[in-house]
C-alpha cells in the first residue's frame, strides 16, 4: 500500500531538519512570513478556526474555538506548547521535537501571533533530555534569524520563548497539572471552570497546545483553511500522526488522513506477525477501550470512535495479537494509571490502587470469582468522579477486554495461572 | 549556598514572572551537581523561591525524576509498560535484574547501579527501550544489554541526571 503524502513528516528521516538551513531551502519559515507580512492576527485565527483543526493532544477540542475564548481585555496572555507526551502508546511529539524542531517553533509563533501572545512557554517531557536539547539550540537559531524575539521579520510583533522541562509527571501532561507545574508546584490539576484561557499561568489567560497542533497551524496557514478542511471526516478533518506499536511488523509513526479504517494502519504498520491473529487494539492510547476484529472497519477519528465508546486520544494505537494475555495487558495498565494518579481525588487514588491490586492477582493466578465481580461493578464509583480524566481513564480498557474476553478471565482464576504462559511471546 | 549556586538560582529565577517557577530547573541543576536533591539543595531552593523546605520537598516529591537519596552512578530505567510488555519487555527486565544483581529502586552496593521500572517512554516503535542516565537505548535484548553494560562498566559516567 502506498503511504499518504507526508504534511509534518515531511522530509523526517532524509533530512536533517532540525538545521536552519535544510529547513529553509524545504520551505521553513514561509508560513510565518505569510502570516505576519500579510495577515492581520484575527485573518490567522480566522483561517485556523474556518479549518475545523482539532487538538491533537488527547481531547480533540477545535483549536480556533479554544483561541476564541481568550477575554479581550488587554490583560497579558501566555501560550503554553504542550510537550509532555507521555500517553503510552504515543511517540509521535517526542519524533517532532527531535527531528522536525523548527516547524513545531514555526508553527508556535504563528499561533502566539494570532492570539496576541508575547511570552510562550515549551513544556518538555523531563525523560526527553536529548529532545530539548534539540529544540534549545533550533530556538536559538531561530532567534539567530530574528524568527523569534522582538520585531520579528521587521515588524512590529516580538515573541519571547523559554524552554521548560519537567521532571518525571504523567498528569502534567493535563493542562491545569501543567500550568502548575509550570508555577513550580506540585503537578495536581485545578478545578474547572474557570478554564486557562480565563485564568491559566500566573493566574492570566493562557491557551495550552499541544506540539503537533502546532506544527499544522504552519501548513494551514501556508496552504489555506480549506486544503486542511477537505482531508477526511468534515468535522474531524485533516491529517494525524498515528503512533503505531505493539504486535506489528513495522511499528512506527504513519501520517495519515483522519477517518482513514483501522484495518489499513494496520496494514501500512506492516500487518501481523506471520501465524497470528488479531485480538485486541486499542486506538487512543492506554486511557482508551479496546477494539476488536469485528470493529477493523472503524473510521481512525474523533467522532467515529466516540462513537463506538472509545476515543481517538493522542494517536497511540496498540495492536495486540492472538500471543498477548488481556489480563496480563489489563495488570500492565491498570498498574500505569496507579503510578500515575496525582492522588487530590479520592476514586483515582484509592480506587486506581484497588482496581490495580486485583488485576494484579488475577494476573498471577490468585484471583477469586470476587475480584471479577467486583471489577465489573466498579467502573460505576470510579468513571465520572474525579477532577481530570486521569481517573476516567483507569477503568475504559480494563472493562472492555472482560466484556470481550470473560472467559480468558475466568481461566486465570479456574486454573490458578495464565493459559496462554505468554513469554517473549511478542519477539518476532 | 555557595557562591556558583546562588549565580546559577539567580540565572533561572529571571526567566520567569514568578521565581517558584525556577523551582524544578533549580533542583536538577543541584541533582546534576550532588547526585541528587540533598538537604542544602532544598533550603537553598527556599531560600532562593521565598517558600519554606517543606514546601520544596512536598513538591519534590511529586516529581520521578528528582531523586530524594543517593542513587548508583548509572541510572538506568527501563520501560514496563504495554507496547514494551508486548514485545518482550517482562522477560527482559528479570534478567536486567538477574544481571545487576538488585531490584526495581535499588542501588548497587559499590555505588554504581541504580535500576527502575518506568512507565511509558515514548519509544514504543523500537521496544523494549530503556534509558541509561536520560539517553535512550532501543530494541534491546539480552546480549544487547549486556554489551550496554560492558561498555557502562568501562567508563566513568556522566552526571547521571543532566540538567539541560
Amino acid at each position: 500500500m502506498a503511504q499518504p503524502e507526508p504534511v509534518l513528516m515531511k522530509g523526517i528521516g532524509e533530512l536533517d531538519l532540525a538545521d536552519m538551513d535544510v529547513y529553509l531551502r524545504t520551505g521553513g519559515f514561509e508560513g510565518l512570513r505569510k502570516a505576519i507580512v500579510e495577515m492581520t492576527p484575527e485573518a490567522v485565527a480566522e483561517v485556523v478556526s474556518a479549518s475545523n483543526l482539532r487538538g491533537r493532544g488527547g481531547a480533540g477540542f477545535p483549536t480556533g474555538r479554544k483561541w476564541s475564548f481568550l477575554p479581550k481585555d488587554g490583560r497579558q496572555r501566555y501560550l503554553v506548547c504542550n510537550c509532555d507526551e507521555a500517553e503510552p502508546g504515543t511517540f509521535k511529539d517526542r519524533m517532532l521535537l527531535e527531528r522536525t524542531p523548527l516547524q513545531i517553533i514555526e508553527g508556535l509563533i504563528i499561533s502566539a501571533y494570532a492570539i496576541g501572545v508575547k511570552q510562550a512557554y515549551v513544556y518538555i517531557r523531563g525523560e526527553f533530555l536529548e529532545g530539548s536539547r534539540i529544540f534549545r539550540r533550533a530556538l536559538a537559531a531561530a532567534r539567530d534569524r530574528n524568527f523569534v524575539g522582538a520585531n520579528i521579520l521587521g515588524s512590529d510583533y516580538s515573541l519571547d520563548v523559554v524552554i521548560h522541562r519537567g521532571a518525571g509527571a504523567y498528569i502534567c501532561g493535563e493542562e491545569t497539572a501543567q500550568l502548575e507545574s509550570l508555577e513550580g508546584k506540585r503537578g495536581e490539576p485545578r478545578l474547572k471552570p474557570p478554564f486557562p484561557a480565563i485564568a491559566g499561568l500566573y493566574g492570566l489567560p493562557t491557551v495550552v497546545n499541544n506540539v503537533e497542533t502546532l506544527g499544522y497551524v504552519k501548513h494551514i496557514i501556508e496552504r489555506g483553511a480549506a486544503w486542511f478542511a477537505a482531508i477526511g471526516p468534515a468535522k474531524s478533518p485533516g491529517p494525524k500522526i498515528m503512533s503505531v506499536s505493539g504486535n506489528v511488523r513495522k511499528p512506527g509513526n504513519y501520517e495519515v488522513p483522519l477517518g482513514i479504517p483501522a484495518r489499513e494502519l494496520i496494514d501500512l504498520a506492516g500487518g501481523l506477525l506471520p501465524g497470528r491473529r488479531l485480538k485486541a487494539f486499542q486506538p487512543g492510547g492506554a486511557s482508551s477501550a479496546a477494539l476488536f476484529e469485528e470493529d477493523l472497519d472503524v473510521g481512525i477519528d474523533f467522532d467515529s470512535l466516540a462513537a463506538k465508546r472509545t476515543m481517538l486520544g493522542s494517536g497511540g494505537f496498540v495492536v495486540m495479537d492472538d500471543t498477548a494475555c488481556m489480563v496480563r495487558c489489563a495488570k500492565t495498565l491498570t498498574r500505569f494509571f496507579e503510578h500515575e494518579s496525582c492522588g487530590q481525588c479520592t476514586p483515582c487514588r484509592e480506587g486506581g490502587q484497588w482496581v490495580a491490586r486485583m488485576v494484579s492477582r488475577l494476573e498471577a493466578g490468585e484471583g477469586s470469582d470476587e475480584d471479577l465481580r467486583v471489577l465489573g461493578v466498579i467502573n460505576n464509583t470510579i468513571t465520572g468522579t474525579n477532577l481530570c480524566p486521569l481517573g476516567d481513564s483507569i477503568m475504559p480498557f480494563l472493562s472492555s477486554v472482560m466484556r470481550r474476553f470473560p472467559d480468558e478471565f475466568k481461566a486465570h482464576v479456574t486454573q490458578h495461572a495464565c493459559p496462554l504462559k505468554q513469554s517473549m511471546a511478542g519477539v518476532a | 549556598m555557595t557562591p556558583q549556586r546562588l549565580a546559577r538560582g539567580q540565572e533561572l529565577v529571571a526567566r520567569y514572572p514568578q521565581a517558584q517557577s525556577a523551582l524544578i530547573p533549580f533542583l536538577q541543576y543541584c541533582q546534576e551537581q550532588d547526585g541528587y536533591v540533598t538537604a542544602q539543595a532544598v533550603e537553598d531552593a527556599a531560600e532562593l523561591m521565598g517558600i519554606t523546605p517543606g514546601e520544596v520537598e512536598s513538591i519534590a516529591s511529586f516529581y520521578t525524576l528528582l531523586f530524594k537519596e543517593p542513587v548508583g552512578k548509572h541510572v538506568i530505567q527501563v520501560c514496563r509498560t504495554l507496547s514494551c510488555m508486548l514485545r518482550g519487555a517482562d522477560d527482559l527486565r528479570d534478567y536486567i535484574k538477574r544481571r545487576l544483581g538488585i531490584g526495581h529502586l535499588e542501588s548497587s552496593a559499590d555505588g554504581q547501579f541504580y535500576y527502575e521500572e518506568v512507565e511509558c517512554l515514548a519509544a514504543c516503535d523500537r521496544a523494549p527501550c530503556l534509558q541509561h542516565n536520560l539517553e535512550f537505548h532501543y530494541d534491546l535484548t539480552p546480549a544487547a544489554f549486556d554489551a550496554l553494560l560492558e561498555q557502562w562498566r568501562e567508563n566513568v559516567p556522566q552526571p547521571a541526571m543532566p540538567a539541560e
